[in-house]
């Protein structure tokens, strides 16, 4: 029964996400714009900690799939706000299903949508010369997946404190770009002063990042075994937090 | 399930309440109510905007936990068990709560898995609810393409579309023009005939409570004011009454009227004849006056309502703006709770 319940919001998540085109066009437009054009205009520059035969889009592609993945996946766990605003979250709230059973589904359902919006990007980068080795694709699934559900549960979290629908901008520019600039997806960690370095440690999406790297270009800061055990400890954490924080609210 | 004495017969309780309060803050928006609803029983809150109907509703639906007292569903304790009271009802919210981005049958056929329901069960039962509302043609069509009113329907359709034992409509048909008003009753008529099921309604409209309910509980800052069917409750102001003029003398028509056992006094103008359901004698008043040559120059009804009940208890009305209850049709926009 519950099992069944995860399905059952997760087929709810996908199909407003199959119905939804223009929006998975829109939302990929900053990203593939962030691809192109940095990796044009930065094209020849020197960065001393990447090897020489590692061009710039190489280093940033990956960066960039894993943006995909923690915006898509943070909207997503969010966008509960918006079931609260509308109404949809009480049908949800009184039927038979348990808290845990809905905040679990939503965690899946909105991981499984950043997840192809991932592969989407994925296959975008192909287009503008990214060339990642091919056996790194499987590798690269397993952070997507963790990513995805890391993120879409502290969505979720994040949620159960907002009020309404207008905290979302103040997610978007103190969370999701702050996680954003200080995972490495743009330029080496190592690159970064001390005090910066020392917070992009405490980023779980820089070992996401550094995970997705090493699998798409085999080039990583972090020994991948690191990046999956961070990710992994940190995406069990923040399922325990979104379903201890969905179950506490009252929807009134 | 309990039993308890109703009259004649031996129906089983579909809702028990007892001293039922809720506090938000230093607000008591319920207070200490208690009420029991027999199975099959269309039971009605009537009472004016913050009276603290969906408070109440939201208590007995498992959303709210109350601040003291009890209430049983089904013979399920709202605060020991939820998830069983949550399996054993439908609820048709204040606020639309639909997803607009998906089609009715899709909002029904989630609704059905939400509960349990299997593939051939939800398809049979899909089509059977859409029927009964009139959205059967409707079906595939997105719910941001409907009308309130549809919506209202859709919402209704899904709230008995699992079997529960207890429907709760809160406040169905507000904000919606007359005409569709009537199309929901119509159809939450149909509903309490054809399906196996009790109905509890919140409305501050008297003449929703009138044309629905079988009992109606007057509710009013939190409080529960008075309980009874309407009919007994109208009775408490008196009945309905019909003042007529005639030309020339009306004493022979008084007589008439005595000799046809109606009730009939002498008024200024004219005479009053005092009823139950009185606009039901206006034909046979006619065809007296036409047998006997009797010319009537004005007719008028003055229906006794619920909306009286409510000013005689309160020395209120219930919509301020409102004016003579039953008669009068107002046009309420869409409001938050
Ligand atoms: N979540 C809440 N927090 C604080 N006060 C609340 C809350 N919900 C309701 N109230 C208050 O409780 C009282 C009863 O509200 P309720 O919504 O139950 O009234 P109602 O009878 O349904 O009114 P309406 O006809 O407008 O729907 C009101 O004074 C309202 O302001
Ligand atoms: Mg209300």
């Amino acid at each position: 029964m519950e099992l069944y319940g995860i399905y059952v919001l997760w087929l709810r998540d996908l199909k407003r996400y199959i119905r939804a085109r223009s929006r998975i066009i829109g939302s990929l437009g900053m990203p593939i714009f962030f691809l192109a054009f940095l990796g044009i205009g930065f094209r020849r520059a020197q960065i001393p900690s990447l090897p020489e035969n590692l061009s710039y889009i190489d280093f940033l592609a990956p960066g960039i799939v894993s943006m995909v993945v923690l915006f898509t996946g943070t909207f997503s766990g969010v966008s509960i706000v918006w079931d609260r605003q509308f109404g949809f979250l009480r049908e949800i709230m009184v039927s038979p299903l348990s808290r845990t059973t809905i905040s679990l589904g939503r965690t899946i359902g909105g991981a499984t949508t950043a997840i192809i919006q991932g592969t989407l990007m994925l296959f975008v980068s192909f287009l503008v010369g990214f060339r990642p080795a091919l056996d790194g694709l499987i590798y690269s699934m397993f952070f997507m997946v963790l990513i995805a559900i890391s993120f879409t549960g502290l969505g979720i979290a994040i949620s159960t404190l907002m009020e309404d629908i207008h905290g979302f901008q103040l997610v978007i520019n103190f969370f999701l770009f702050p996680l954003f600039f200080l995972s490495g997806a743009l330029f080496p960690i190592s690159e970064l002063p001390p005090f910066l370095r020392s917070l992009t440690y405490l980023n779980p999406l820089t070992y996401g990042v550094d995970g997705m790297r090493w699998s798409l270009v085999r080039f990583s800061e972090f020994s991948p075994l690191v990046d999956l055990s961070v990710l992994f400890v940190f995406s069990v954490f923040v399922i325990l937090l979104s379903t201890f924080m969905f179950e506490r609210t009252e929807v009134g | 399930m309990k039993i308890v004495m109703r009259g004649e017969e031996l129906q089983p309780v579909a809702i028990r309440v007892e001293n039922l309060s809720k506090d938000f803050g230093s607000l008591r928006a319920v207070n200490s109510v208690s009420f029991e609803v027999v199975s099959g029983e269309v039971f009605g809150l009537l009472g004016p905007n913050g009276a603290g109907k969906t408070t109440l509703i939201k208590m007995l639906c498992t959303l709210l936990k109350p601040t003291s007292g009890k209430a049983e569903i089904a013979g399920f304790d709202i605060v020991k068990n939820p998830s069983e009271v949550r399996k054993n009802i439908g609820i048709v919210f204040q606020e639309p709560t639909l997803d607009v981005e998906l089609t009715a049958k899709e909002n029904l056929d989630f609704h059905g898995r939400l509960y349990g329901m299997d593939g051939k069960k939800r398809n049979e039962r899909i089509k059977e609810v859409l029927k009964l509302v009139g959205l059967e043609d409707r079906a595939d069509e997105l719910v941001k393409k409907f009308s309130g009113g549809m919506q209202r329907r859709l919402e209704i359709a899904r709230g008995f579309m699992h079997f529960p034992k207890v429907l709760f409509l809160d406040e169905p048909t507000l904000g919606l023009d007359v005409q569709t008003r009537r199309k929901i009753w119509e159809y939450i008529d149909k509903v309490r005939k054809e399906e196996d099921i009790t109905i509890i309604l919140t409305t501050h409209y008297i003449e929703e409570a009138e044309n629905l309910c079988d009992r109606v509980a007057i509710i009013d800052h939190g409080n529960i004011i008075a309980l009874d069917t309407v009919e007994r409750l109208k009775n408490r102001v008196g009945e309905d009454s019909i003042e007529i003029v005639t030309e020339g003398d009306v004493s022979d028509f008084i007589e008439l009227m005595k000799s046809a056992n109606l009730r009939v006094v002498r008024t200024e103008e004219g005479l009053m004849v005092s009823a139950g359901e009185a606009e039901r004698l206006i034909p046979q008043i006619f065809s007296l006056a036409n047998k006997n040559g009797i010319v009537i120059k004005s007719v008028s009804l003055k229906k006794s309502s619920l909306e009286d009940v409510f000013i005689l208890l309160t020395g209120r009305k219930i919509r301020e703006e409102s004016s003579s209850g039953a008669l009068h049709v107002m046009r309420a926009r869409r409001m938050g709770r």
